[in-house]
């Protein structure tokens, strides 16, 4: 995967290209002053730090618009130059996840659930650099572990769901009449996923989970507070076989995307779990557009079968029974 | 070679003609003026103001009908409030079920009655009011009745309790019949209800209140208020109801959603539909011919789960519209009371010219029109049954839902484009797929993007089978287990 150095950003919006290059200064500066920057600077080496990008379609892409925003820690220091996603990203994204949904969701329920443990056992064998970058947002060593800890659990216990949530839902229907009736989840389809501010590991995991797992595709807006959690993920899922398009992930401020993502035609839910009154409702308008599905999981139980339930379609067959 | 065998057209204009069947109207009780249903009473709005029920086959005024305003909105929503609190959500579940029983029952001693007001009412022929509307509105009280005191085997792992009360707003179609659907699962879960009837057959939902008076039912658990648009709007806003169940088209549905929107209001939306009904080149052809009928001409079309767009396998196609013709032209239009009529009325003035609009918008853009040459009566609301050969996809009378009896018809070669034709529409309540080969029922009834999908048959319903849409059909089901989810909270 070929990373390129900030400053490559070509400065096709003036404004934002400006403040791009005025950002990479300050990081230049701060860097040579040796103050604390999140990473390691020894006297011998330079140390070679991460372009953070957003991901679509299973690649790392910069942001069609070209604009960033920095990150800062607690002391006001620049971490990190994060891309500022626009709604050219999020319909792209919606694009990928919408080609990207048949074969996903035709993958057999074992294919699956293999699948999704696999990202468990990924993230599990990069435990530290999560602790590692979480710590860096802000948390402190003891949350950031536990954090971590319980998304891998969360990952396992969905894994384990996909061959039997079908089974808990499903029924063949008793009809009066000379039929054979059976009634089965689908999954919903494009499902535009807005993650906590907090827990930006856990509150990607908690949501995300039970959607795929259930056969839907998500677009995630990440926690503008953990962006780099997010991708960090983002390269979890890369590397664990999880098909381009079922996942993708665009990092930006959270207000830019609320209207977009839950206005897009072509999207069939939206899922949030720490979003305000106002902000709600204006999901709940925009969704009228094309009858999307308003997902809140702010009260529901993190580890349950019913939240795989709630981007599920019920489908009902019916066939004669005769000679 | 086989020679081909030369068919002769069929010739319908022969000497054989059905006598008149008419279904005897005589021991119907019905008022000269309802007023509103609320806390067990038959109270006058206070409005004071009334409109017209009428006759669509013949165009005379029925009953005077309360025009229930935001007040008596109100006052149904206390009382069904009231009734929640003091009555129904603490009567122990078991007494809860055996009053629904109690009203299946009575639905079923006076099936006779309802079938013939509602087919007065609505337009529908008295064959299917009498056969399919009246005997399932009873059976959907009776299967609910007996999951009041089993909710605990409903939901894994959840306890269910009820949400509270309960707005619904239903359609002209199935007026009774819609009714059922959703009172008979609220109150089984413990929810209290206010009903809005359609304005143009409020008659049903009336007697169905005088039903519950008579199975003794609590004061309040059940209201009734009539009224149009305003009323609904009313019920939909009114801070005092936990959900909003809703039957209609797609476009109230979403100014329902628009409207709750940052309130907690729960709410399930039965939308329009669109729906293909395929037939493949393996399918038994006269079963099909029968299916494509009852899937689009079934209650004058006005179905939101109609099989109104029709993808004939092109080596069938020729065989499929010529029989389809044959088999129109048997199909008789007329009094809905008559018990050989296959197609009554159409339901008002209002749906007639919107049939009528979308009809000549189909021939505007090039389709080609054929209709029967069958008789229809000089007064009422009649729509000869219609078929459109050479339309496209971007078509409107492909596209939208004409709710009429208007059946538009494509062909198709493969499976593949057959799938991406049928999903190639915002609906997604219902489907059909006609073929004798197992394994392309399941592949096919699988990938089309739908609720409902009837394989080798169409248009079936029963109270154990879940209904309700994808996409843009609407959210929710209604019917079977899955039809109590909308109606309880789960901790």
């Amino acid at each position: 995967m070929a990373t390129k150095t900030a400053s490559k950003a070509k400065p096709k919006v003036k404004a934002t290209a400006k403040s791009a290059v005025k950002s990479a200064i300050k990081i230049k500066s701060t860097s040579t002053n040796g103050s604390t920057n999140g990473h390691a600077v020894t006297s011998t080496r330079l140390d070679v730090r991460k372009t953070y990008k957003i991901y679509i379609d299973g690649k790392f892409p910069r942001t069609e618009s070209g604009r960033i925003y920095p990150l800062k820690d607690a002391a006001g220091n620049i971490i990190a130059n994060i891309c500022r996603g626009s709604r050219k990203d999020l319909r792209e994204s919606i694009v990928s996840n919408r080609k990207a949904q048949s074969g996903w969701s035709s993958k057999s329920a074992y294919n699956k659930g293999q699948i999704l443990y696999r990202i468990a056992e990924t993230l599990e064998s990069r435990k530290a650099q999560f602790v590692d970058i979480l710590c860096k947002q802000g948390d402190s060593v003891s949350s950031a572990k536990k954090e971590v800890d319980t998304a891998i659990d969360v990952l396992v216990y969905y894994a384990g769901w996909c061959d039997k949530y079908i089974q808990v839902f499903s029924s063949v229907n008793p009809v009066e009449s000379s039929h054979f009736n059976f009634s089965y989840p689908e999954p919903t389809g494009v499902v535009t996923v807005m993650a906590p501010l907090k827990q930006g590991l856990l509150g990607i995991v908690n949501l995300v989970s039970p959607m795929i797992i259930g056969g839907n595709v998500c677009t995630v807006f990440a926690s503008e507070k953990y962006p780099m959690t997010a991708v960090d993920f983002a390269e979890v899922l890369n590397a664990s076989d999880v098909p381009g398009g079922v996942v993708n992930i665009i990092t930006g401020l959270q207000k830019e995307f609320i209207g977009h993502a839950s206005s897009h035609m072509d999207v069939n839910a939206i899922l949030f779990s720490d979003l305000d009154q106002a902000q709600r409702k204006v999901i709940q308008e925009n969704a009228s557009l094309n009858v999307k599905r308003v997902l809140d999981f702010s009260k529901e139980d993190m580890l349950s079968p019913y939240r795989i339930l709630a981007a599920q379609e019920i489908k009902t067959t019916w066939h004669p029974v005769g000679n | 070679m086989k020679k081909p065998i030369k068919i002769k057209p069929l010739n319908f204009s022969g000497d054989f003609k059905y006598a008149p069947a008419p279904e005897g109207t005589e021991h119907i009780q019905l008022k000269e003026k309802y007023s509103l249903f609320i806390n067990g009473k038959f109270v006058a709005p206070s409005s004071k103001k009334y409109f017209d029920t009428i006759n669509p086959s013949t165009e005379k005024k029925i009953a005077s009908i309360a025009d229930a305003n935001a007040e008596d909105v109100n006052l149904a929503v206390k009382a069904a409030r009231n009734a929640y609190d003091k009555t129904w959500s603490k009567m122990p579940p078991a007494e809860r079920g055996k009053y629904l029983y109690r009203i299946a029952r009575i639905i079923q001693e006076k099936a006779r009655e309802l079938a013939v007001i509602e087919s007065m009412d609505g337009g529908k022929p008295i064959r299917e009011s009498r056969d399919i509307d009246v005997p399932l509105a009873a059976a959907h009280f009776f299967y609910y009745a007996g999951w009041a005191d089993k909710l605990e085997y409903a939901f894994p792992g959840k306890k269910a309790s009820p949400i509270g009360v309960a707005g619904q707003i239903i359609p002209w179609n199935f007026p009774l019949l819609m009714a059922a659907w959703k009172i008979a699962p609220a109150l089984a879960c413990g929810n209290t209800v206010v009903l809005k009837p359609a304005e143009t057959t409020p008659l049903t939902a009336l007697k169905l209140a005088e039903i519950f008076q008579e199975a003794e039912l609590p004061p309040g658990v059940v209201n009734i208020i009539t009224g149009a648009g305003a009323t609904g709007a009313a019920l939909v806003n009114h801070p005092g109801i936990d959900k909003i169940a809703f039957t209609g088209s797609t476009d109230v549905g979403k100014l329902i959603q628009k409207a709750i929107a940052g309130t907690d209001k729960k709410y399930t939306l039965e939308l329009g539909g669109k729906a293909a009904n395929i037939i493949f080149e393996d399918a038994a052809i006269d079963q099909a011919v029968e299916g494509i009928i009852n899937g689009i001409f079934f209650n004058q079309g006005h179905v939101c789960c109609a099989g109104s767009r029709l993808f004939v396998q092109e080596g069938v196609a020729k065989e499929v519209i010529r029989k389809l013709k044959d088999r129109i032209s048997t199909l008789l239009v007329g009094d809905p009371m008559d018990k050989n009529t296959d197609i009554g009325a159409i339901n008002s003035k209002e749906q007639l010219s919107k049939i009528k609009f979308l009809v000549n918008a189909g021939i505007k853009e090039g389709g080609e029109c054929w209709q029967p040459e069958c008789s229809i009566p000089s007064k009422g609301y009649w729509f000869r049954p219609t078929l459109f050969m050479n339309v496209a996809q971007s078509h409107r009378i492909v596209q939208e839902e004409i709710f009429g009896p208007v059946l538009a018809i494509q062909t198709f070669r493969t499976v593949e484009e057959v799938i991406e034709k049928a999903n190639n529409t915002p609906y997604g309540l219902s489907g059909g797929v006609w073929t004798d080969k197992g394994a392309k029922i399941f592949s096919v009834t699988g990938k089309i993007k739908a609720g409902v999908v009837w394989a080798n048959t169409y248009n079936k319903f029963d109270p154990t089978s879940p209904f309700g849409g994808f996409k843009e059909s609407g959210m929710g089901r209604e019917g079977g287990l899955h039809g109590l989810m909308p109606y309880v909270k789960l901790s």
